[in-house]
C-alpha cells in the first residue's frame, strides 16, 4: 500500500471570540446548536482524523455548512486550527514559521478554487506565470512551463486572452494551468467544478482523471456532489456538521453506509456504475466452470450485466491483470446487490 | 434657576479670554522656535515648485502648448479631447491669461504629484491596518469639513505668507479623496483571490504589488481624478495668501466689483478643470484594457 502523505490528527476549528474555552465545552459534549445558541461559537470541525494516501484522490464530500472548505483550507494553513495537527511529509504544517510555510505552499501545494479567484487584470498567460512569478523562477523557464500547461488543458490560441472573455470551464482549466505550472506535489481542489454546467463540469472530470494517471499527484478534492466524488475518488470522507461521519473506499461506502445521514446520500445512486467486480466478489471454493463466466475485477457491473442477462451464466469468475482467478460472484449475489 | 434655564451656562469673558490668548502666545512661541526648520523642510518643494512654474512661464508658449496637447493626447488618447484643449488655450492666451494659467498648472502639478505621493502609501496603511484606519478617518473628516480658512490661519502663522503655505492647503483640502480611495479600493478587492495569492505562497509586498494595487487601480484613479478636481477649486483661496495664478485675479474682481475680470478668469479654471478631469477619466479607463477586450 502507497504511503501517507497528508496526515490529519485530532483536527478541531471553533469560529468566534474564544475558541479555546469553546473547544473544553465541545469536549464536555456541547454539541453544535447548543454551541452557537448558548456560547455563540461555531464549531467548524470536530475531531477529524484522516490519513491521505500518496498518489490517490481523496474526496471530502458533504453539504454546505458540514466544514469541507474549512478543512481543505487547514491543509496549506489558510486556516489555523484551534487544535490538532496537519503533518504533511513528516513536518507539521502548523509548526511552521512565515517564511518556511511561504515555501511550503510554493513547492508542495497548490490550490484550484470554486470561484477560480484569476487574476482579472492579467492574461491567461500571466495568470498561469503566477505561482512562478512568486517563486521567481527564471522568466523564459516560467513561461516555457505555463506554455505546455495551458496546452495540456486545451487552451492553446488563447494565452493573450484575459479572464472575462473566457467561459467559465475555460476559466477554470486556467486555474487548473495554473495549480498544475506550480508542479506541487500536493493539489488541492475546492469545489473546483461546482459552478460549471454539468456537461463542462463531466469534462473536467476527464481531464483530471486522464492527467492524474500520468501525473499521480496527491488530490484532495472537495465536492457536493456524491456521483462526482464516486467517479473521481480513490477514497470518499463524508463530513457532517463538522464531523467525519464515514471514510472509506466508494464501493464501501455504498455497500455499507455507517449512519443514517450517509444512508439517505447513497440511496438514489446507480450501484452498477459505481461498483467493480472485485468489490463484492467472495472467495473462490470449487465453483463449477461450466458455463462460468469470466470478468475482470477492475469492470463496473454495467459492463458485464447485460452479457449476464442475456447467457444466464451459472456464475461469474473475477480475474485480475494477471488472469488469475482470484475470486468468484453469484448471479444472485448481484441481483441482490443491484436490487439493494 | 429661571436664569439658569435661559442663559446657557458659560465659562467667564476673563476664563475665555485666558485660554484663548494662551493657546495664541504658546501657537506663536512655537512657531517662532521652530518656523525656520519647518521651513528649511518644505526647501525642496519650494525649489521645485519654483523652477517648474518658470519653465513653464518662460519657455516659448508654442512649445509649451505643444507638449500639453501631446500629454493630454497620449493620456486620453482622444482627438476630440485634444482639439477642444487646444482651443481652450488659444482662448485663454487670447484673452490675456497665460501666465497665470501657467502658475495654476504648475501648483495643481505640484499639489496632484504630493497627494498621489503622500496619499497611496496612506491608504495602503489604512487597508492593511484596522488601528490605521480607526485613526486616520477622523482625521480625514476633520481636513474635509473644517473651514479651510480656520487652518489657513496656522500655516500662515507658521511659514508666513507665500507658495508654501498656499501649496500645504491646497494639498490639506485635496489629498482626503485619494486615501480614502485607496483604502476602498485594497479592501475591496476579491477575498478568493487574495487566498489564491495566499495559497500560491505570496508574500505581503509580493499580494499588494502584484495582486491589491493593479486591482485597486480603477477606485485608486476615480481617487486621482477627485483630488485634481478639489485642488482646482481650493486655487482661489489659495490666492489669498499669496498663491500666483488664476485666482489672485478672480480675488480682486470680488473685491473691486469687476464682474467681466472674474468671468474671464473662472471660465479659464473651469475649461482646466475640465481638462485635467478628460484625460485623466480617458486614462483611468485604458489601465482597465481587460475589462473590455483582449491585449492589442
Amino acid at each position: 500500500m502507497s504511503e501517507t502523505k497528508i496526515q490529519i490528527k485530532k483536527l478541531y476549528k471553533i469560529f468566534g471570540k474564544n475558541p479555546k474555552s469553546a473547544l473544553e465545552q465541545v469536549n464536555d459534549g456541547v454539541n453544535k446548536d447548543e454551541l452557537l445558541e448558548k456560547h455563540n461559537h461555531v464549531l467548524g470541525l470536530k475531531d477529524i482524523n484522516l490519513d491521505i494516501k500518496e498518489k490517490s484522490i481523496q474526496v471530502v464530500m458533504g453539504l454546505s455548512g458540514s466544514g469541507k472548505s474549512t478543512l481543505i483550507r487547514h491543509i496549506n494553513r489558510l486556516i489555523e486550527p484551534t487544535d490538532g495537527s496537519v503533518v504533511v511529509d513528516g513536518e507539521d504544517v502548523l509548526k511552521m514559521n512565515d517564511e518556511s510555510l511561504r515555501n511550503f505552499r510554493r513547492t508542495k501545494t497548490a490550490m484550484v478554487f470554486q470561484r477560480f479567484a484569476l487574476l482579472p487584470h492579467k492574461t491567461v498567460l500571466e495568470n498561469t506565470l503566477f505561482g512562478l512569478h512568486i517563486q521567481n523562477v527564471d522568466e523564459k523557464e516560467a513561461n516555457t512551463r505555463a506554455r505546455r500547461w495551458i496546452d495540456r488543458v486545451g487552451l492553446s490560441g488563447y494565452e493573450e486572452k484575459y479572464p472575462q472573455h473566457l467561459s467559465g470551464g475555460m476559466q477554470q482549466r486556467v486555474g487548473l494551468a495554473r495549480a498544475l505550472t506550480n508542479d506541487g506535489e500536493i493539489l488541492l481542489m475546492d469545489e473546483a467544478f461546482s459552478a460549471l454546467d454539468p456537461l463542462i463540469r463531466k469534462d473536467m472530470q476527464d481531464i483530471l482523471l486522464e492527467l492524474q494517471d500520468e501525473l499521480h499527484k496527491t488530490v484532495v478534492f472537495i465536492t457536493h456532489d456524491l456521483d462526482e466524488a464516486l467517479k473521481i475518488g480513490d477514497r470518499i470522507a463524508i463530513l457532517k456538521d463538522g464531523i467525519m461521519d464515514q471514510e472509506g473506499i466508494p464501493a464501501d461506502i455504498l455497500l455499507s453506509p455507517k449512519t443514517q445521514y450517509v444512508k439517505d446520500f447513497v440511496e438514489d445512486v446507480n450501484r452498477a456504475r459505481v461498483i467493480k467486480a472485485k468489490h463484492i466478489m467472495s472467495k473462490l471454493n470449487g465453483q463449477d466452470r461450466d458455463n462460468a463466466m469470466f470478468v475482470d475485477q477492475d469492470d463496473f457491473i454495467d459492463r458485464f450485466i447485460d452479457k449476464v442477462i442475456s447467457d444466464k451464466p451459472s456464475c461469474l469468475i473475477v480475474k485480475n491483470k494477471s488472469n488469475d482467478e482470484i475470486g468468484y460472484l453469484s448471479t444472485k449475489r448481484l441481483s441482490e446487490i443491484l436490487k439493494r | 434657576m429661571e436664569d439658569f434655564l435661559s442663559e446657557f451656562p458659560e465659562l467667564s469673558r476673563e476664563t475665555l479670554r485666558f485660554i484663548k490668548k494662551g493657546f495664541d502666545a504658546s501657537y506663536r512661541a512655537f512657531s517662532r522656535e521652530y518656523g525656520d526648520a519647518i521651513e528649511a523642510v518644505f526647501d525642496p518643494v519650494l525649489y521645485f515648485l519654483v523652477w517648474f512654474e518658470k519653465l513653464l512661464q518662460n519657455s516659448p508658449w508654442p512649445i509649451v502648448l505643444i507638449c500639453f496637447l501631446a500629454v493630454i493626447y497620449f493620456g486620453s488618447r482622444k482627438v476630440s479631447v485634444t482639439i477642444g484643449s487646444l482651443f481652450a488655450f488659444l482662448l485663454i492666451g487670447i484673452f490675456g491669461m497665460w501666465e497665470d494659467t501657467m502658475s495654476t498648472v504648475s501648483i495643481i502639478g505640484v499639489c496632484t504629484m504630493l497627494s498621489i505621493g503622500i496619499g497611496i502609501p496612506v491608504g495602503v496603511l489604512m487597508a492593511k491596518s484596522e488601528r490605521a484606519q480607526r485613526i486616520c478617518t477622523p482625521i480625514l473628516d476633520v481636513m474635509q469639513t473644517m473651514p479651510s480658512f480656520v487652518y489657513l490661519i496656522p500655516v500662515v502663522m507658521l511659514l508666513g505668507i507665500g507658495k508654501i503655505p498656499g501649496l500645504l492647503a491646497v494639498v490639506i483640502y485635496a489629498i482626503p479623496p485619494i486615501i480614502r480611495l485607496t483604502n476602498l479600493g485594497i479592501r475591496e478587492v476579491d477575498k478568493e483571490v487574495l487566498e489564491a495569492a495566499d495559497a500560491f505562497g505570496a508574500n505581503p509586498r509580493q499580494k499588494l504589488f502584484q495582486v491589491q494595487l493593479p486591482l485597486a487601480l480603477p477606485t485608486i484613479f476615480a481617487g486621482i481624478n477627485q483630488t485634481i478636481m478639489m485642488a482646482l477649486a481650493m486655487v482661489v483661496i489659495a490666492s489669498m495668501i499669496g498663491v500666483k495664478g488664476l485666482g489672485q485675479p478672480v480675488l480682486k474682481a470680488i473685491t473691486n466689483q469687476y464682474f467681466a475680470m472674474g468671468l474671464f478668469n473662472g471660465l479659464a479654471i473651469v475649461a482646466l478643470a475640465i481638462i485635467f478631469d478628460r484625460v485623466s477619466q480617458s486614462f483611468g479607463h485604458r489601465i482597465q484594457q481587460h475589462r473590455s477586450g483582449s491585449r492589442e
